[in-house]
């Protein structure tokens, strides 16, 4: 893909300034100060990894409906680069909680949603490295990954409701009115992040599109070879090969 | 209806195998019970922590015991191929499905029908008065338990370590039901014994969702 | 002559199988490979070949219990005004899949039975998933007629191998299929069962059933066979074709093996 190295050069700069705009450019938060700037990237890290699931989800129904390996390829590698901004995700949310609140974990609505999701698509890469027919892998694992994604709204209700019943320190609560540079480099930020992940489900796509050729590379030479070591031995049986008309 | 029938039909068949040797019930009931009692010694709860912890206790007990539980369900059928004897016949992928959360639900029941009275002895839970929506909250999260496990089951069995899978699977996915079944429990044991309506229509709706979702999507859980 | 003047369930036409192309693999194990097969509805073909040739794949492809990676699988049945006297110019309307289940019965390797149920229990259950009628005094006819009468209430796992392939074969001829798929049918069968297995695949031939047996050469029902196919490494290798006889072939393949 000719455009590839003009797009990564353009990430790899969005991702550059976005971090030292994050880091030295947005001013200083008045409660938090320094450690708030993690922000900038523990929320574009969520919107990357909803992204990637999302597309995963679609790739398993596109496969149930259309059986076109594409989708199948595209459903595994939208998994796995979700499950990676995920723990993006809860590792940083993890580095913020421990200055701010000196805890470095809480059961609250929405860590604990989180949680139960990477379970979930964890579990969802586990089960296709256990299957090992192609075709049954693809089927099954669809069919998972259309309950998994189908659970999450349901998983997020469940606590979000449980922890209205016993409120917990929620770390990064609701909305706030946001200064107009920080929104600017929250935005850059944002495009960073999710022009990563689409660099990285890409080129996941691509390593597994290419290890699908492969194999059906190796099972064409292995057909011909058959056929070619076939052929002399079976002529011994003469004019069997064409259906006769009338009796023999 | 005919779909209704093969159901009945299967639901009947999946009733006499196990019943002839009761061995899913027998190590449910055990394993449940094992869980329950270790309870005890891991924590040494006073009569006031029992009462907080004891629903969460028992789910726990039902959710773990309940996902070794499907796991046979379709594993079962691999012996002699004769799923793929089911699959021939011209009955609807869903029907063989239907039949087999049924018998798992059924089972379950009769399992936790056993342990629930069993619980309320070792630690002196009252259940006076409260017997009719308990019933409500078992049979709500059961169901979900149960539809869940055999879907999953059936996707498993052609997995390899599958008895460690179907829990894997299962159990994150279920968080919802089990975060909705205790708290409801913890509110019906609670001082005022009351069911909570918000998390009873959550439990519901889940079953349907899920219930739904598997209908639908049966006919992919069926190919070979 | 038109048949819709015979009895209707004396005279069944079988049903016929299209294969366009078929190919499946398993990974990168390819067991069939751009297989193309028209069979007649009324033959009797003998699939034969060695092990590993795909003959069983074949076999589970017709009874739909795979889909081919490849290609296509389609059911026929001749239309009833068709004349019987040149099978290969027989009229074809193709049958939906879905109805289809209803009329193939399977002969696999496996038992396809409930070793913790009874032969009579067995029979129950798949006549009623049939949707037969007169369940009881089917079931009590089956197990009559395959011998196994006196152990009707007996689990299946008390049987022996040549009682179990017996109730097997049974179990697949219950809900009177148009097309019979076998898979080494005879394999565990005494002189006894063998010569009910012949009495019976005979009558099916009689009655128009379509038959795909998968067998290895030295079998005795295949004097019973219209049209021999041979597979090898999953493609086909030799096909004496609709209305030529297969003894030829079936002989030469006997002498060779």
């Amino acid at each position: 893909m000719k455009a590839r190295i003009p797009i990564t050069l353009l990430v790899a700069a969005l991702v550059f300034f976005g971090g030292f705009a994050g880091l030295f450019i947005a001013p200083d938060e008045a409660t938090m100060h320094e450690i708030q700037r993690i922000f900038y990237f523990h929320v574009p890290l969520w919107t990357a990894m909803t992204l990637a699931l999302s597309i995963s989800c679609f790739s398993c129904i596109a496969w149930l409906v259309s059986r076109r390996a594409t989708f199948d390829l595209l459903a595994v590698a939208g998994a796995e680069v979700g499950v990676l901004c995920c723990t993006g995700g809860l590792i940083t949310g993890m580095l913020w909680g421990k200055p701010v609140w000196g805890i470095w974990w809480t059961w609250d609505a929405r860590l604990t949603s989180t949680f139960v999701l990477w379970l979930l698509y964890i579990s969802y890469l586990l089960l296709r490295e256990l299957i090992e027919d192609p075709h049954r892998r693809a089927t099954l694992s669809a069919v998972f990954g259309v309950f998994a994604y189908l659970d999450l709204p349901i998983v997020l209700l469940s606590t979000t409701l449980w922890r209205t019943q016993h409120p917990q320190p929620v770390l990064f609560g609701g909305p706030k009115s946001i200064n107009h540079t920080m929104l600017m480099v929250f935005l850059l930020c944002m495009v960073a992040i999710v022009g990563v992940m689409i660099l990285i489900l890409i080129d996941r796509y691509r390593l597994e599109r290419l290890r699908f050729e492969l194999d059906e590379l190796r099972v064409e030479i292995e057909s011909r070879e058959m056929d070619a070591q076939q052929l002399p031995a079976k002529q011994a049986v003469p004019g069997k090969e064409l259906p006769a008309k009338g009796t023999a | 209806m005919k779909a209704l029938r093969a159901t009945w039909t299967l639901f009947a068949k999946e009733c006499r195998l196990e019943f002839r040797t009761r061995e899913l019930l027998t190590a449910t009931v055990v394993f449940s019970l094992i869980i329950i009692v270790f309870f005890s010694f891991a924590f040494d709860p006073t009569p006031a922590e029992s009462r907080r912890y004891g629903p969460g206790l028992l789910w726990i007990a039902f959710f773990f015991a309940g996902s070794l539980m499907v796991n046979p369900s379709f594993a079962r059928e691999q012996i002699n191929d004769t799923l793929d004897a089911l699959r021939m016949a011209p009955v609807p992928s869903f029907a063989v499905l239907s039949a087999k959360i049924l018998a798992n639900l059924l089972f379950l029941s009769i399992a936790e029908a056993i342990l629930v009275p069993v619980f309320s002895v070792f630690y002196n839970v009252s259940l006076v008065g409260i017997v009719g929506r308990l019933i409500l909250v078992l049979v709500l999260g059961t169901v979900g338990l149960v539809i869940t496990g055999t879907v999953f089951s059936a996707i498993s069995a052609h997995a390899r370590m599958r008895e460690l899978l179907l829990p894997v699977l299962l159990l994150p996915f279920l968080t919802p039901v089990l975060i909705a079944a205790v708290s409801t429990t913890i509110s019906l044991f609670g001082d005022a014994r009351e069911l909570d309506r918000t998390w009873v229509t959550f439990l519901a709706g889940f079953d349907i969702v899920f219930l739904a979702a598997s209908w639908i999507l049966s006919d992919f859980l069926a190919e070979g | 002559m038109a048949s819709a003047a015979a009895p209707p369930h004396t005279v069944q036409q079988g049903l016929g199988i299209r294969f366009d192309r078929v190919e499946r693999r398993f990974g990168s194990l390819v067991a069939l490979r751009s297989v193309s097969l028209e069979i007649i509805p009324g033959e009797f073909v003998a699939l034969l070949g060695h092990n590993g040739a795909g003959k069983t794949t074949l076999l589970r492809i017709a009874a739909q219990l795979m889909r081919p990676s490849r290609g296509a699988v389609k059911f026929v049945e001749a239309r009833p005004d068709a004349s019987h006297a040149d099978p290969s110019d027989k009229l074809k309307d193709e049958v939906p899949d879905v109805s289809v289940k209803a009329l193939i019965g399977l002969v696999a390797h496996s038992l396809l039975l409930y070793d913790e149920l009874s032969a009579a229990e067995n029979l129950t259950l798949f006549a009623k998933l049939y949707a037969l009628d007169n369940v009881p005094v089917r079931v009590s006819a089956a197990l009559e007629a395959c011998g196994l009468a006196s152990r009707a209430t007996s689990q299946v796992r008390t049987f022996s191998r040549g009682m179990r392939q017996r109730l097997a074969i049974a179990r697949s001829l219950l809900h009177s299929p148009r097309l019979l798929l076998l898979d080494e049918p005879a394999a565990g069968l005494d002189a006894q069962g063998l010569a009910w297995f012949s009495a019976t695949l005979e009558r099916l031939r009689g009655n128009g059933c379509t038959v795909l047996m998968s067998t290895h050469a030295r079998n005795e029902s295949l004097d019973l066979a219209t049209r021999a196919v041979v597979l090898a490494a999953g493609r086909v290798r030799h096909d004496t074709g609709p209305g030529n006889d297969p003894r030829p072939l079936l002989e030469s393949l006997r002498t060779e093996a």
